[in-house]
Formats: structure tokens, sequence, C-alpha cells
């Protein structure tokens, strides 16, 4: 097949010690050492009140990681089509309605049901910004990431538009944590454009691949690699950082990778 | 868009187990609703269960997939010669070349539901032989449609609630388009649970009677379980006049509401008009337009507006829920081959339950069966978030 091409024009990042894209930049190129911290979560100012006080934490994430790329790419949230891809939605708020549902009391809240969709996210987003465009969402476990990039890849390639992508995940309490163990939060927002622009920080060609995923070399990293779906991206944001030709080969399926080639802009 | 060709499809739902069962209900106006006797759920609600699917049998090699969704979709699978179709087109591509994009929007939870009435007394851990990845994960009914076919390419479950198993076709015309896969196994596959049933009476939107949608007497939606297909590929330079076309596809965002729809119906009309100009055609030459029509009061009233404004008031349309319910992640998928029979059958079906028609929606809503020949047909699919997603479908010639 022929590789699927697009420029990155903007990055958003949150994640343990990667508070935003310039920090991740600077751990990823090392220059600065890595140190695991807990994700701090903003509260989404771009939502009204109510949506505020109702949005979980992926909804958080999702909103801090695409707000951060789409402001560094310079562009209009609302004119962006999107990607949400996730290996599960609002888990804190999946424990409740289960835990209610074995219950005696099974009345769970409309606000819970409601944000129990896999979609809340989208759903969310798509308030914040005034965006109608269309939202895909995703959801492909441990290979959500790469599911998440060849979507919004073939979005550009083949809608000709650019697009958004927001791959966030985040954290199950107990006892969901030690059956599906996601440490902590991570996101990572891509603005990918059919064209080269100013904004270009690089393109990304990609294909399938039956070779094995890169590795990092930084051990707390490479932990954090495996232990969250979105940080799969981590080598190819790594890529970027250290403004590298090298190609990289993401993690995807058990039965399929992809091999990235990166060309800087 | 070129248009792509739905080779081969099916449907399983509380109507029946695939086309022959699905064709034949249609015909003979047969709901597949009865009062809610699902597990424990003590809620005055219809639903329309599937019979007899937690008697289904995964292969040995896939057991850790095991739960009812996935029971569903291996009972959808396996009926209409699908499989055989889709091992066919395995042959001819390669298994990298077959994608696979499934619908779905509780996936396998129901065995979470019941892991949590199991938890340890003293931890609270849940039951040692609970498999969230398998199971509960979004990702389960594609992951396991993958495993139980061998293919190796792009798998993804699209989950937007509602509109799931119509947005698989649009991810799957890209990704042909694209060059990535030369045929996708598309559609949904949403099975009862209790997080769907008490979240939805939770917010007054289920009936106590089996669903009127488009009734001035509504009262709410009543919930379906079903497993759809469809396998896509580019059309053959000949093709039986009967055959099945998909023409166009529209995609929007609301940006209103997380669980009630724009009020004016913006985010539908958007849909249905981008569906329209991508398959190059005018509003009438839509000979049909199967409804999202899930009978509640707001969805009824914003659908019916998006379809005036777009369409005016002359098109016949009906909703099917009020035989299958509201199958949720499934409902796009089930909608698709619903008006892929009844381009090949020449069926405008009918909707059910409805007595008195809703003065102030003001469609051509069928209350009897329509036996005629058809042309093209538009289906709808909204859902929570404010996601719609139009689909047009056309007979060959």
């Amino acid at each position: 097949m022929q590789p699927l091409c697009a420029y990155i024009e903007g990055i958003g990042l949150l994640g343990p010690g990667l508070p935003d894209w310039a920090s991740a930049q600077a751990v990823l190129s090392g220059r600065e050492p890595y140190q695991s911290r807990k994700t701090v979560l903003p509260s989404p100012a771009s939502l009204p009140a109510a949506e505020r006080r109702r949005s979980g934490a992926i909804v958080k994430l999702s909103l801090a990681t695409g707000l951060e790329a789409i402001a560094a790419a310079r562009l209009d949230a609302a004119s962006l089509p999107s990607v949400f891809s996730a290996s599960g939605s609002d888990g804190e708020n999946c424990h409740i309605i289960c835990e209610m549902l074995a219950s005696d009391d099974r009345q769970i809240s409309p606000t819970r049901f409601h944000n129990s969709v896999h979609n809340v996210a989208a759903g969310y987003w798509s308030i914040a910004t005034g965006a109608m465009t269309t939202s895909s969402v995703l959801s492909a476990l441990d290979a959500s990431f790469g599911a998440g990039l060849l979507e919004a890849l073939a979005q550009v390639v083949v809608d000709d538009t650019r697009t958004v992508l927001l791959a966030c995940d985040t954290a199950y309490p107990e006892p969901l944590f030690s059956a599906r163990p996601i440490p902590d939060a991570f996101g990572v927002a891509l603005v990918l454009a059919p064209q080269r622009s100013v904004q270009s920080l690089a393109q990304i060609s990609v294909n399938l691949t039956d070779a094995g995923a890169d590795r990092l070399d930084d051990a707390a990293l490479e932990n954090l690699r495996l232990a969250i779906p979105a940080a799969r991206s981590l080598p190819l944001l790594r890529g970027i950082a250290l403004r590298q030709e090298k190609p990289v080969v993401l993690d995807y399926l058990d039965s399929t990778r992809l091999a990235v080639a990166i060309a800087l802009c | 868009m070129k248009p792509l060709w739905l080779s081969h499809f099916t449907a399983t739902s509380s109507i029946g187990r695939g086309l022959d069962q699905t064709l034949a209900a249609l015909r003979q106006r047969r709901a597949g609703l009865a009062p809610c006797s699902f597990d424990t759920v003590d809620l005055a609600t219809f639903v329309g269960e599937v019979a007899e699917v937690d008697a289904v049998q995964l292969p040995a090699h896939l057991a850790d997939f095991d739960c009812r969704n996935n029971r569903l979709a291996l009972l959808g699978l396996t009926q209409d010669g699908f499989a055989e179709a889709v091992r066919a087109a395995t042959a001819r591509y390669g298994a990298q070349r077959v994608g696979v994009l499934l619908g779905t929007s509780t996936s396998g939870i129901l065995q979470t539901e019941l892991a949590y009435r199991r938890r340890d007394p003293v931890t609270g851990a849940l039951p040692a032989d609970f498999n969230y990845r398998t199971t509960h994960n979004t990702f389960s009914v594609a992951d396991f449609t993958r495993h139980y076919f061998g293919l190796t390419g792009p798998a993804v479950v699209v989950s937007s609630a509602c509109s799931s198993s119509a947005k698989v076709f649009a991810s799957a015309r890209r990704m042909i388009a694209a060059g990535l896969i030369d045929a996708a196994v598309v559609g949904g596959v949403d099975s009862l649970c209790l997080t769907t049933l008490y979240g939805f009476s939770s917010l007054g939107l289920t009936s106590a009677q089996a669903c009127r949608p488009f009734d001035l007497h509504r009262d709410g939606l009543s919930i379906g379980e079903a497993a759809a297909f469809a396998l896509l590929q580019r059309p053959p330079e000949h093709l039986d006049a009967d055959a099945v076309l998909l023409l166009g596809i529209g995609e929007s965002s609301d940006a209103y509401h997380m669980s009630s729809p724009h009020p004016d119906g913006l985010g539908a009309r958007m849909a249905m008009q981008d569906a329209l100009n991508m398959a190059g055609l005018e509003s009438a030459e839509i000979d049909y337009i199967h409804l999202h029509g899930t009978a509640t009061q707001n969805n009824d009233v914003a659908e019916a507006k998006a379809i005036r404004y777009v369409f005016g008031s002359r098109t016949p349309c009906s909703s099917t829920k009020g035989a299958t319910g509201h199958t949720l992640g499934a409902a796009g998928g089930v909608g698709a081959v619903i008006c892929a029979l009844g381009l090949q059958h020449g069926l405008l079906p009918a909707g059910l339950n409805t007595q008195r028609l809703d003065p102030a929606l003001g469609l051509d809503y069928l209350l009897q069966n329509r036996e005629q020949p058809v042309a093209r047909m538009l289906s709808n699919s909204f859902g929570f978030g404010g996601t719609n997603c139009s689909l047009v479908f056309a007979r060959a010639n």
C-alpha cells in the first residue's frame, strides 16, 4: 500500500511527569531527566459551568491536550473534525455505576448515565469548542493510539481536511484497576494537515509493518509507554523532540505495528 | 464518494435471526418487544431481547471472549452465509486487507455488572474468572471478530453511543479509499445490560409499554439488542440489478448537550444534507427515510424538524424501533440492513405500535407497509453527545 501521509501542525501532551508538550520535548530529547509525577488535570475552563462540574478525568484530559495542540497550530477548534481514541472512557464513573447496579439501589443518576458513554469526551469537546464537525470515537484496547492515528490519517488523506487526533486514557479505581491496571492519565493530541504550512513541524508517512515496536531507553519512560495505551505514541514524539528523521515503529495490534517515517519541516 | 457495495449483509434482532426471519417480520408487521424479564431488572419497561443468546457457545480457543455481547456477535456472524463470505473475501484479498470496524455502545459491560455482584467480601476484588480485556472493554467485539476470522489488518470499535454502527461505514469508506484495506466487516453489536436499562430509565426516557415512535402520546423508548453486519467492498464491473450500494454518508456533531438533541435538529440536518451531497443526490431522489425515531418526545421532534428542513413533508418515512426496540450501538447497522432488504424486496416498512400520529411532526410517517419498487433510501442514526450520522443506500439498477 501507499503510505498515509500528513503534516503535524500542533502537539498537545499531558501525562505523569509531562505537564505539556514543551516540557515533554525537553525530557524526550534528553535535555531534562524524566521524573514521574502524578498527572494533574486542569479544570476545563472552556466548558459552561454545569458541564464543567459534571466533567470527569477523560473530559479534562481531552480538553487540555486537544486545546494545547490546536493553539500551537494556531487554528480554530470549531473548524476541525476530530478523532477520539481511548481504551476506555470515564473509569471512575463506570466503577460507581457498576457498584450501584450491584446494590439494592440501582437508581443511577442521569448525569452518571450520560457520562458513561465512550464518546463522553467528544460530546463535551463539541460543546466546549462549538465544533459541529464530524467526530470519530474509537477504541482498540492497547492499540487505541494506532487505531486513532490510522483513522485520522485516512480523514486527512481521503477527505483532504485537517483533523485533530486525541488519544487519551485515564485510570479505573479498584477493583477494576486490578483487571485493567492503567496507572495514571496520559493524553496526546496531534493536529494533522494534508498540506505543508508555516505551522508544520514534521511530515509523517505511515504504513503497516511486521517489525517490533521501538522501545525507549529510559526505563521509566519505557514503563509509561507499556502501561498506558496513548503513551504508545512516545517513540514518535521522541523522534520529533530529537528532530531526528529516523523512522520509528509504533505498537498497534498483536498482528501488526505501524512504521512511521518522519521528515522534519 | 465512489459507491461501495454491500456484497453481503445480515441482521439478528428480537424480530428474527438472519434476513429471512427479519424480512418476514417486517412484512407481517411483527414486533419483537415484550415486558422486560431480563436478568434481575425490576423496571416497568419493554425490551427487544434476542432469543437464546446465552445458548451460543464461542469456539474453545476464543473462550476468553465469552460474554453476552460476543455470543450475540457470533450468532449474527453465522447467519446468511456471512462468515463464509468474510472467509472468501479474506482468501481473495488477504488477511491483512480485510478490516474489522464494528460499533457498540456498552460492549460486554454486563460481564462487569455481574462480576460486581461477586466481589470478595473482604478485599472487594472482582472474581478471578473476570476478564476485562476480552469482555467489558469497548474493543472486545471487534477483537473477537478479527480473531474468529483470523484477520490481521486494521481493526477498531467505533463507540459514539447510538450512531456507532452507522459511523463505521464512514470509517470503512475512508480506509478503503485510502488504500489501507480492500474490504471491511462493518456493523454493530449491542446487548442488553443493566447500565442502559437503568440509565435510560433514570433519564425518564423509557416507556412502560412498547415504544410508539412519532405517536402523539409517545412517551419513551424500548431498548433492544441486535447484531448487524455488512461486508463492504468496491463494486465489481458488473452488478446484479438488486445489488445494494452505499452512495453517501453525512456526519456531524450537535455541540449542544450530552443527552438532548439540538432542539431544531441542526446537527441532524447537516448530516442528512452532507449525505445527499456526497451521494450527488437531491432530496427528492430519496424514496424512503429510515428514521432514528426513538419515540422520546424530544428526539422525534428534533428529527422531524430536520427532515422537514431538508426534505419537506412528502418523503415516506418510518422508524422500525417499534419492532426491534432501540438497539443503541447496533441501531445504525440494523437500519442499514433494513434499508438493504427494503431496496432488494421493494418494501417500505411501516412503523409499529403508533396509534395516532403526532400532527405537529408533519411527515409522511408510514403506518402501513408499502410494497413498491424503490431505488434509494436514507437511514438516520443519532446519539448521546450530539453525534449524528446519515447513510444513503441505493439499488445498483
